[in-house]
């Protein structure tokens, strides 16, 4: 049987699925958090917040890389910082490319489940805190559940948006094979190479398969939770 | 349990000044829509903040806005019914009715398997709220409120969102949880019907003013009270005991004022029996009317004749321990002499007889009997 993909091409598979995983996963709490803070909570500089994390959404790629690169890069201030005290360097890495894909799909992430938050009725918390539940139990036990599918829904768009990622990635951690290199980053270099494109055509069919997995899954799985909340 | 209120708020060119005590038992906070109850029944769920106020539950303070107290909801232990039900989607019955006891202090709660079988809802406990018609959501907001183990139970309308039949269907179950539960309940109506069933005092807001408040029977029975809850639902409570099965198929229930006959009530001899009679159903006599169809007939003393805008008038009789409503025309009040202190009988033209805690809520137990020895 002839490989399906060759080893370099997996290596940025593999890459681009661990990048995204780290991005969705620990973007996830900080989602959730900003998510409910702007459906719920009326705070000075609400807007501004709002703004900022919807930032990514509209500027151009090559801008957010940059603004990263600036500020994370070994030159930045939060780059020196997090080098001087951990001993941690995102520029040129693969935490980069996870901080890059994270940033550029945090956007997404909290439009779903900020809706899912505003979908939930205020009054079932209300009832909730009426039978003896503190602020931290209602969020628990029923907004929580409540906003599950949102949460779903929102980190398996994510996960698909830091799957596509490139600008931003490319500005900020480069294009270096094997450590940097993600699934858009290696099809852009495979077409930059005369006869690359049988390569390049088999990394499209990964990320379209990768791309309408993530999507199934997710009307799978907000089906199986509205059937489990109407069912009788 | 004392219940001890005292409200002040503002909001919307709306002004609430409201104070009252809810002794043991239904507490009925009566009013039409935008008189202040609901924003009363919040305060003291803790949903809502008045300006200024004092709260306390059996002498434990609740609120206190001049100490800058204010016991957030989740600590009051209060049972909460909302009118719309609000059981949570994502839990089954089960799980919804046994979420408050999570948060409750353990100790003696009432057993989850007598509030289950005393709302009928045992079928129901494997199943999601959705699935469930208004009426059963409802029984199980109240399942749900009371094994919560509150110090108080706290009802906003609860049946203001069903239809007719359901309303029959749950206010036994109210009546079955009044009767054999000692827990207190703070109940918003603007049902005069509801509160003449299940309340044993009553609290009358009008414009965010208490104007009336004390027992059911001296509340309804009140004159100048009547006009507030609306002059065709006005009419007094009594209690009358069951004395005999009559051999015609008339029950026999006695009262100080004299004998009642009903057509048959199926509770046992003994059984106290809360009777409502409309004003608009009694008429009054200066002696003892004969050659009457009606059977019902009680003699009592006229307390307090109070003439109306119009050409009626509302009269308050005296039976027993007991007071009746009277609603005739001030030509008949003066052609009577009608007075405090006149000896009058009073003539029934109908009664109606609330008997859920006799034949079960699964009997369809609210029967009423409307003109139940014919028109007079």
């Amino acid at each position: 049987m002839p490989e399906v993909l060759t080893a370099e091409e997996w290596q940025a598979v593999a890459l681009s699925l661990r990048v995204s995983f780290w991005a969705t996963l620990l973007s996830l709490p900080l989602g959730i958090f900003v998510a409910y803070a702007l459906a719920r909570w009326e705070f000075w500089g609400r807007q501004v917040l709002n703004g900022l994390v919807h930032l990514p959404l509209i500027l151009p790629p090559v801008v957010t890389g940059y603004l990263l690169l600036l500020t994370f890069g070994r030159r930045g201030y939060v780059g020196q910082f997090l080098d001087q005290w951990f001993g941690i360097v995102l520029a040129f890495r693969w935490t980069g490319a996870a901080l890059a894909a994270a940033v550029m799909a945090f956007p997404l992430m909290v439009r779903a489940i900020r809706l899912a938050i505003e979908a939930v009725d205020p009054k079932l918390e209300q009832a909730a805190g009426t039978l003896g539940a503190s602020r931290g139990w209602v969020f628990l036990t029923v907004t929580l559940p409540l906003i599950l599918p949102g949460i779903v829904a929102g980190a398996i768009l994510a996960f698909a948006k830091a799957m596509g990622e490139f600008g931003a990635t490319i500005t900020f951690v480069s294009n270096i094979p094997g450590q940097t290199q993600t699934l858009p980053s290696a099809i852009y270099a495979f077409l930059q190479v005369p006869g690359g494109e049988a390569q390049a055509f088999r990394l499209v069919l990964v990320a379209i398969v990768v791309a309408m997995g993530a999507l199934l899954l997710s009307e799978w799985v907000s089906r199986a939770v509205a059937r489990r909340i109407a069912g009788g | 349990m004392t219940l001890e209120v005292a409200l002040f708020h503002r909001f919307g060119g709306f002004t609430l000044e409201a104070g009252f005590e809810a002794p043991a038992g239904v507490t009925a906070l009566f009013g039409r829509s935008g008189s202040g109850k609901s924003t009363v029944i919040n305060a003291v769920a803790g949903l809502l903040r008045p300006e200024r106020g004092r709260i306390a539950v059996e002498g434990q303070v609740v609120l206190d806005s001049a100490a800058g107290r204010m016991v957030p909801a989740h600590l009051r232990r209060m049972g909460y019914v909302f009118q719309d039900g609000r059981l949570f989607p994502h839990l089954t019955v089960r799980q919804n009715l046994l979420y408050g006891r999570w948060f409750a202090p353990k100790g003696p709660g009432v057993p989850f398997e007598r509030i289950v079988d005393l709302l009928g809802i045992g079928a129901l406990l494997g199943r999601r709220p959705g699935g469930l018609s208004g009426g059963e959501k409802q029984r199980v907001a109240i399942g749900r409120a009371i094994l919560s183990n509150p110090r108080l139970l706290l009802m906003d309308e609860p049946l203001a969102a069903l239809d007719e039949a359901r309303k029959a269907e749950i206010l036994p179950y109210l009546e079955r949880l009044r009767d054999e539960l000692s827990l207190p309940i703070l109940y918003v109506s603007h049902s005069v019907a509801e509160v003449a069933r299940l309340a044993t005092t009553v609290v009358l807001l009008d414009s965010g003013r208490v104007v009336a408040a004390g027992p059911v029977g001296e509340v309804l029975a009140d004159p100048g009270v009547a006009p507030a809850m609306g002059l065709r639902e006005a009419g007094a409570v009594i209690t009358a005991r069951m004395a005999a099965q009559e051999a015609d198929g008339l029950s026999r229930l006695d009262h100080a004022g004299g004998a009642i006959y009903l057509p048959r009530v199926a509770a046992p001899v003994g059984a106290a029996l809360r009777l409502r009679i409309l004003a608009r159903d009694v008429m009054l006599a200066v002696e003892r009317p004969t050659g009457l169809s009606a059977l019902n007939i009680l003699a009592g003393v006229v307390e307090e004749v109070r003439a109306g805008e119009g050409p009626g008038a509302l009269v308050r009789v005296r039976v027993g321990e007991e007071a009746l409503l009277a609603r005739i025309t001030q030509r008949s009040a003066r052609a009577l002499e009608l007075a405090p202190g006149r000896a009058v009988f009073a003539v029934l033209k109908a009664v109606s007889v609330a008997q859920a805690d006799v034949g079960g809520p699964s009997a369809g137990a609210v029967r009423d009997f409307p003109a139940s020895d014919g028109i007079v």
